[in-house]
């Protein structure tokens, strides 16, 4: 157990927008929102995995529709305590902690409020180990944890409890009552035993991004190289050094899809890379090769500061280090694959880890 | 009759001065030292300009003024207003209470009446719940005889403002006219945050305008000046008297853009770097169709993360009165101390006891100023060494600002470029352009009235281009109310952006529309 306080909360951040990989949201809202809740409630335990009894109920928190809405329309912090408490009586059991269940943007620091509020611990895993636009898209879900029974809350004090056929239902009715209820909502969903935590989420991904928050950091103030310090932590590689010199967008079907052509600074004259996004990064190749693809991670950091870009703050102009990290194992299993891969999005590749296509590339 | 113009843009080390005629042609400058209560630094340059102009008073039509007043408020933590901040928003919006997040020394002033009322919109129009209207009430009592503004925020008010303005006029009907109210629909973008921080400064700030604005139009007045008096602003478009007074937090970054809009004028290009090099800094901005490229990231004044419209600037710290420390062992530090607006005063060629970047421009033989004789001890290779030091900091600073590696066209204006060579790394050619030393009054003298909107559009109503179009509209709309001429408008900025898991294609649309001063309108 640990105490987590308001510099452990700023780490985070940092961390939770790299891990975002371009999506995720802007975690500057859910960071105040972690720092008040602190400043009003005190610091927050955070429990290892191994420290959850096996018996006890988990029950993740994060928010769901558009980061737009949130920094327009910022949660009265009541939204996720009214899904938790509701799916607490519908359940009929007392809930032992939360956690997150993207590892991206400004759902890894929101299980923080609500932890705060209601006294209770966060749990160091989440079920991505980056972030990803739909429901489904978790480790649970490849265990087959259903995401049901699930309560979606609003600021005006409705609440919605689902309980659906498949997980991929759960997205859809989640997603149009979402919209109804003002674009931004809060869930409590995936409610799971602490073994089932132990076997199916990944471990210790919050150290991990405090890890990464205190090297971007500190690499400021002792003036060191932050994106080689964050690719020791995550074993990763520099796909891509250059500038921002397009940025194609359009929305379908709710997401923001777009690709950013990225113009070659330094080692990478001359080439061109193309970052092709739906929230987050999903694909990263130039004209003659694929350099990395989901469910790998591919970020985007700023060359001077080392601090992440996000899709809807990539702008003309940028310039920035893209950097690919190999995913979790549970994403290169056939399931995983199926459910996150290029093909899931709509590119006609087969799926190629990072370090393979890297390593290709320098024979 | 002719009719003439002035322009005064003041810098942090001078106050500069100009008189056009109706064709925009240089009568006169000046440049006076800025005063540490800037408005006597005003006050001289005014004088000055008109006496040497020897343009009758009564010929002048129109004077535009580009000041620091209110920035220099901000940054100071002084002449600040008492203030009010409602946000409109409850049940939402509790999680982050206003000013979260900006610096304690200004919370403590800012922050003494805070309050959240219910009420706001949802992202397409609909009420989140009803406006709290007696709570209004109840707040205005409260607040009556305590402060001088009040700085209004409602959700989602960039779509849709209703409840502001409902505020608005109750906060009036209690406490008359005496109080003046920001809105932040009129101020700024989408991000609750931001919005209201920079509601909140301008809320601050709105007494420091109104005097300023008085005292300018009263030394004109005493010059025999009845001049239709304007105030840069930072998208490179006027505000008049009245409207500054409403929203002076828009004044805060004119300067850097004045000096944009002049070298565009001054050079004919659209599309260009623009390095206006002053005493203490150099700024370098992006011209796109003649205006300066805005950021479209959140800014930071006085520690104060905002969200209005603002030039993309990037500020280097190396002026003409840039310090340079010289150790025994002949190396040497550039900056980061300038002696600023003492420049005439504490250099070594005018005499005083300060080695700076000027001196080393004079000793090279680069600059004909001062003295030269007091530098000419200096070791050569020593001087070419911190030179070319000083030549790659500011060259490293344009390439950020490019958009591309294509070489484009840099322009010099400000009374420092005598430090920068006529060839620089990545650029097409350098042009410093008559008059450079007056660029920014000039691009105050010179500026066009705007209007811009910022809304969520639901695409699929009109298709694409009908919903662009209508924008284009709005914002054509927008500029002639403030004033510009109907047949003179062009479109200086587009922007959309569609938002992420909603339906409907909902899109953010930021459009500007900028044309000149329509004649009838000034008369």
């Amino acid at each position: 157990m640990r105490l987590i306080g308001k510099q452990e909360i700023e780490d985070i951040a940092i961390g939770a927008a790299l891990l975002g990989t371009g999506g995720g949201g802007d975690p500057y809202i859910g960071k105040l929102m972690a720092l008040q809740a602190i400043e009003e409630n005190g610091p927050i335990k955070l429990l290892s995995v191994d420290e959850v009894p096996d018996d006890a109920l988990v029950v993740p928190s994060a928010m769901m529709g558009a980061p737009t809405v949130m920094i327009e329309k910022i949660p009265s912090g009541e939204e996720a305590i009214g899904a938790f408490k509701a799916l607490q009586t519908y359940m009929g059991k007392e809930i032992y902690a939360t956690m997150p269940i993207e590892a991206g943007g400004v759902n890894s620091l929101l299980p923080f409020v609500l932890a705060a509020q209601l006294g209770l611990p966060v749990i160091d895993a989440d079920g991505m180990g980056r972030a990803f636009p739909e429901l489904q898209m978790v480790t649970f879900y490849l265990d087959g944890v259903s995401a049901t029974p699930m309560v979606l809350a609003d600021e005006k004090g409705n609440n919605t409890v689902l309980n659906t056929i498949n997980n991929v239902w759960a997205e859809r009715i989640a997603r149009s009552a979402t919209i109804e209820m003002g674009g931004s909502v809060m869930l409590s969903i995936y409610p799971m035993d602490g073994k089932t935590v132990k076997q199916s989420a990944i471990h210790n991904i919050l150290q991990l991004e405090e890890k990464i928050g205190q090297t971007i950091r500190e690499a400021k103030l002792n003036n060191y190289d932050a994106v080689s310090e964050v690719l020791k932590l995550t074993n990763g590689y520099t796909l891509f050094k250059g500038k921002v010199t397009d940025i194609d967008r359009k929305t379908e079907t709710g997401f923001a899809r777009g690709i950013a052509t990225i113009e070659g600074m330094e080692n990478y004259q001359n080439e061109e890379l193309y970052l092709k996004f739906q929230n987050e990064h999903l694909l990263a190749e130039t004209k003659e090769k694929t350099l990395c693809m989901t469910p790998d991670l591919i970020a985007v950091l700023d060359s001077d500061t080392g601090m992440p870009i996000t899709t809807e703050g990539l702008r003309y102009g940028a310039r920035c280090v893209v950097v690919g990290l190999p995913c979790d194992a549970k994403w290169r299993t056939e399931k995983g694959i199926e459910a996150t891969g290029p093909r899931y999005f709509g590119y006609d590749i087969d799926f190629v880890p990072v370090e393979e296509l890297i390593n290709k590339g320098e024979e | 009759m002719t009719s003439y113009r002035i322009g005064i843009d003041v810098g942090g080390t001078h106050t500069d001065a100009v008189v056009l005629d109706e064709a925009y042609n240089v009568i006169a400058e000046t440049k006076t030292p800025t005063s540490a209560d800037v408005s006597s630094g005003i006050y001289n340059a005014l004088k000055e300009v008109v006496a040497s102009s020897n343009v009758p008073a009564r010929d002048i039509d129109y004077a535009m003024l580009g000041t620091t007043h209110c920035t220099n408020a901000i940054v100071e933590r002084k002449r600040l207003n008492k203030i009010a901040v409602i946000r409109i928003g409850a049940p939402a919006t509790l999680a982050i209470k206003p000013l979260v997040g900006v610096p304690e020394d200004l919370k403590a002033i800012l922050g003494k009446h805070m309050y959240i009322v219910r009420g706001g919109h949802e992202f397409d129009g609909r009420e989140i719940i009803e406006l709290d209207e007696s709570d209004i009430y109840r707040i205005a009592n409260e607040v009556k005889g305590k402060v001088d503004s009040i700085a209004v925020t409602s959700v989602f008010s960039p779509v849709t403002n209703e409840h502001e303005q409902r505020t608005s006029e109750i906060l009036q009907e209690v406490l008359g006219d005496e109080v003046a109210i920001s809105l932040s629909s009129e101020i700024g973008n989408v991000g609750l945050l931001e919005r209201e921080n920079a509601t909140i400064l301008n809320a601050a700030i709105v007494n420091v305008a109104r005097t300023t604005a008085n005292g300018f139009v009263n030394a004109l007045k005493e010059e025999g000046i009845h001049a239709k008096v304007f105030f840069g602003q930072n998208d490179g478009t006027l505000m008049s008297v009245e409207y500054t007074v409403r929203y002076p937090i828009l004044t805060i970054a004119c300067g850097p853009t004045n000096s944009l809009r002049g070298a565009s004028y001054l050079t004919n290009i659209s599309d260009a770097l623009v390095i206006d090099v002053g005493g203490t800094t150099t700024d370098i901005g992006v011209l796109t169709n003649s205006f300066p490229r805005q950021s479209s990231l959140a800014v930071e004044i006085g520690g104060v993360r905002t969200n209005f419209r603002m030039p993309d600037i990037m500020s280097v710290g190396l002026g003409g009165g840039t310090i340079i420390q010289l150790d025994e062992d002949n190396t040497f530090q550039i900056g980061p101390g300038s002696v600023g607006y003492r420049l005439t005063e504490e250099a070594l060629i005018f005499g005083g006891n300060t080695l700076t970047t000027t001196d080393i421009v004079v000793a090279l033989g680069k600059a004909d100023l001062g003295d030269a004789s007091r530098v000419s001890h200096l070791d050569t290779d020593l001087l070419e060494k911190i030179y070319a030091k000083m030549v790659n900091r500011l060259e490293e600073a344009l390439d950020k600002m490019k958009t591309s590696a294509e070489p484009i066209p840099v322009i010099l204006v400000g009374g420092g470029s005598i430090l920068l060579p006529d060839t620089l790394k990545g650029a097409s050619e350098v042009i410093c352009p008559n008059n450079f030393g007056v660029a920014n009054a000039i691009g105050s003298a010179i500026s066009q009235v705007s209007g811009q909107i910022e809304k969520i559009f639901s695409m699929d109503e009109l298709g694409r281009d009908k919903t662009i179009e209508k924008a284009k509209n709005m914002a054509q709309e927008e500029a002639i109310i403030a004033g510009a001429d109907p047949d003179d408008l062009v479109i200086v900025d587009l922007e959309d952006v569609p938002l992420a898991y909603l339906t409907g294609n909902a899109t953010r649309i930021r459009v500007k529309a900028a044309g000149s001063l329509k004649k009838t309108t000034l008369a």
